[in-house]
């Protein structure tokens, strides 16, 4: 295994305009992922995931910095990079796959020309061998009739063929690491089955890592090796997915997978977490995480717990796992 | 008892002809049938464009059916007068998924649930606020709710609000349409567990629209599966969920997803995409993408028919006798056969 992503106490903050709000959305997060892995970043809107993948892609809004922590993507530290820089390497070693493929897409290109766009830019190849490779993409991402497709707009496609493209896109320059966020929430169920099994199969063949940001715990059973769940801007647990889903250290962890309906559900009642996410703006003392926490001791009310060990590869922030 | 019993729903929306083109129409509900019971929830699965919104448009009088019937306690909505016409519309709520777009942001969350109450019963500004406040309190809210905008509530808290709504007119049924789906993993437990204890405490009916299949299993009695239009199966709701018959509710079911990294389900994965419901496919509309299409399924329109515990309309299988023992069927169409007026209907 070789080490692909390092990151150390990574922090970003949101500040407003005169600088009186400050959230910290991404709070001392810390987490390695070696090639060919795949993470699973699980949160609820608000935990900070979707920022956490902004930060690593340095795509932040002018309102957020990276304020502490550090990010090491293949020995680079990705923090010390240009602007310019960066723009080499986005798309090209480390690419992203967003939720609504109709809003990643331009509408006014062909769909083929946007394929070839990415390798023009990143490989500088000519526009023909561009338009060969794009459809050998479109081949490899499962779009029936290659030929003609490439000629059609995104209007002209169905969600999960615009998804597709959107994948086409992402490993057309061959990137080691690729960052998806919530790539099939906008997707039926069995197209959502169809565009996983291409991730993976994309996965194998181009020895691709995963960094899967979503809401869906399903998603991360059936694809992740190894999951982090966020809450508050903290990452509250991270592990093997085995390890998360059988014996999870973080009460958390344990609420969300007891939450949620399983198809052959037996149980009269779900175990509901009470009250809500919290306000990032206005935070609880001690872990965020205590006024839902059914285990909540005085402890936890004052100090924030430490990221502590539990076992092999498996951390938590709770007082509860650190005896 | 039966509270609404819809008979070859039809629901056909015309399209506008291009400037080159003639219009078609879009069958968004092509002759479905299905019952919902006192105290009790039929779910209704399947993807976009399946149908499923449009039905529970026309069961809310939202949409005026094309063909078919709906009976409201035995009674057909077309010979309801004015009154009764009412009467329906307050026996019969809704809870949409998206809490932010179904409240008025402009109005208190007390007017807010006393609206239907003020429009239908002519109530007291006190007695209604009374019974705001009881209402708040039925669906766990803080009582000082009442006086706050629905900008000062997160997600679940405006579901809440929502249900609180639905329930001022002491409904029957309630049209569940995705009511969980806008909200965060650890609220939707909640709200699930809510509107379950609502049921028992109160015997509403729910008829649950979502594409959740863990959700729907988990919430309803009896589950219709529908695909372009029509109903492809429909029975109990665990059986359907744990035992699919119908190719397609077999590749749904399949491509639902693990609740832990060891489940391993049997891939049926489909090709291609859902067709156009302007032009369905001849026959069995789902033989396009069935991993088990036969000769027959491209010409043949296959009836929905009892097989052992449940409804599936499917050349695979062969009709059984009635309703197997064991299960109460839940949903009992008619025979689909007699020919509708709009369309075609069944070959």
């Amino acid at each position: 295994m070789t080490l692909l992503l390092e990151v150390d106490h990574l922090t970003t903050r949101y500040v407003s305009a005169r600088g009186t709000r400050v959230v910290e959305a991404v709070s001392d997060v810390s987490f390695r992922l070696e090639a060919g892995e795949t993470l699973g970043v699980v949160g609820e809107s608000g935990s900070g995931k979707t920022t956490l993948a902004l930060s690593l892609m340095r795509l932040l809004p002018t309102a957020a910095h990276i304020e502490a922590g550090a990010i090491r993507f293949q020995g680079e530290d990705l923090l010390a990079k240009s602007e310019t820089e960066m723009r080499r390497l986005r798309g090209k070693r480390i690419a992203m796959i967003l939720q609504d493929p109709m809003a990643s897409l331009n509408p006014l290109f062909t769909v083929g020309d946007q394929v070839a766009e990415t390798l023009r830019a990143h490989e500088g190849i000519p526009r023909k061998t561009a338009w060969t490779r794009a459809r050998q993409l479109f081949t490899a991402v499962k779009i029936p009739a290659p030929e003609a497709r490439v000629r059609e707009y995104p209007h002209q496609l169905s969600g999960g063929m615009r998804q597709r493209i959107v994948g086409a896109i992402a490993i057309s320059c061959e990137p080691k690491l690729l960052i998806a966020d919530e790539p099939t929430t906008s997707l039926d169920v069995t197209i959502q089955a169809q565009y996983l099994n291409l991730l993976r199969e994309l996965q194998r063949e181009h020895g691709l890592a995963l960094i899967f940001i979503t809401h869906n715990l399903g998603i991360v059973a059936r694809m992740c090796d190894k999951v982090a769940v966020m809450y508050a801007g903290r990452l509250v647990e991270i592990g093997p997915v085995r390890r998360i889903f059988d014996a999870p250290a973080h009460p958390y962890t344990q609420a969300l997978l007891e939450s949620i309906p399983r198809l052959a559900d037996s149980r009269a009642r779900l175990t509901a977490i009470d009250g809500q996410p919290p306000d990032l703006a206005a935070l609880p003392d001690g872990c965020a995480f205590h006024p839902r926490c059914t285990k909540v001791e005085d402890r936890c009310r004052r100090e924030a717990p430490a990221d502590v060990a539990v076992a092999e590869h498996h951390r938590a922030r709770c007082w509860l796992a650190a005896r | 008892m039966t509270i609404l019993e819809a008979d070859n729903l039809i629901k056909h929306f015309p399209v506008k002809g291009g400037l080159f083109s003639g219009g078609g129409v879009v069958r968004a509900v092509d002759g479905v049938s299905f019952r919902i019971e006192t105290g009790r929830t039929l779910g209704v699965v399947g993807e976009s464009g399946c149908g499923k919104t449009t039905t529970a448009k026309v069961v809310l009088g939202l949409e005026a059916p094309t063909g078919g019937s709906l009976r409201f306690e035995g009674v057909d909505l077309h010979a309801l007068d004015a009154e009764g016409r009412r009467r329906y519309r307050r026996s019969v709520q809704a809870v949409f998924q998206d809490p932010f777009a179904s409240l008025n942001p402009r109005m208190r969350v007390g007017t807010i649930i006393i609206e239907p109450l003020v429009v239908h019963e002519q109530l007291a500004r006190g007695e209604a606020r009374e019974r705001a406040r009881r209402l708040l309190d039925v669906v766990g809210l803080p009582e000082r709710s009442i006086d706050l905008f629905p900008h000062e509530f997160s997600g679940g808290q405006r579901q809440r609000i929502a249900i609180a709504r639905a329930l001022a007119l002491e409904p029957r049924l309630i049209v569940l349409d995705e009511p969980v789906s806008a909200l965060d993993v650890s609220i939707r437990a909640q709200i699930l567990n809510l509107l379950r204890d609502l049921q028992a405490r109160l015997g509403l009916a729910y008829l649950f629209i979502t594409h959740d299949l863990a959700a729907v299993a988990y919430m309803s009695h009896t589950v219709a599966v529908m695909y372009l239009g029509k109903m492809v199966e429909v029975g109990p709701a665990r059986a359907v969920a744990t035992a699919p018959q119908h190719p397609y509710t077999k590749a749904l079911f399949a491509a639902a997803l693990p609740s832990h990294p060891d489940e391993r389900r049997d891939e049926v994965t489909l090709a291609g995409e859902v067709p156009s419901p302007i032009a369905p496919p001849p026959g069995c509309r789902f033989h396009t993408r069935c991993p088990a299409v036969m000769d027959r399924c491209s010409r043949e329109e296959p009836p929905l028919v009892h097989v052992t515990d449940r409804l599936v309309a499917c050349h695979l299988y062969r009709a059984t006798p009635g309703p197997g023992p064991g299960e109460p069927q839940q949903a009992v169409p008619r025979s689909l056969t007699f020919p509708s007026l709009t369309t075609g209907g069944n070959p």
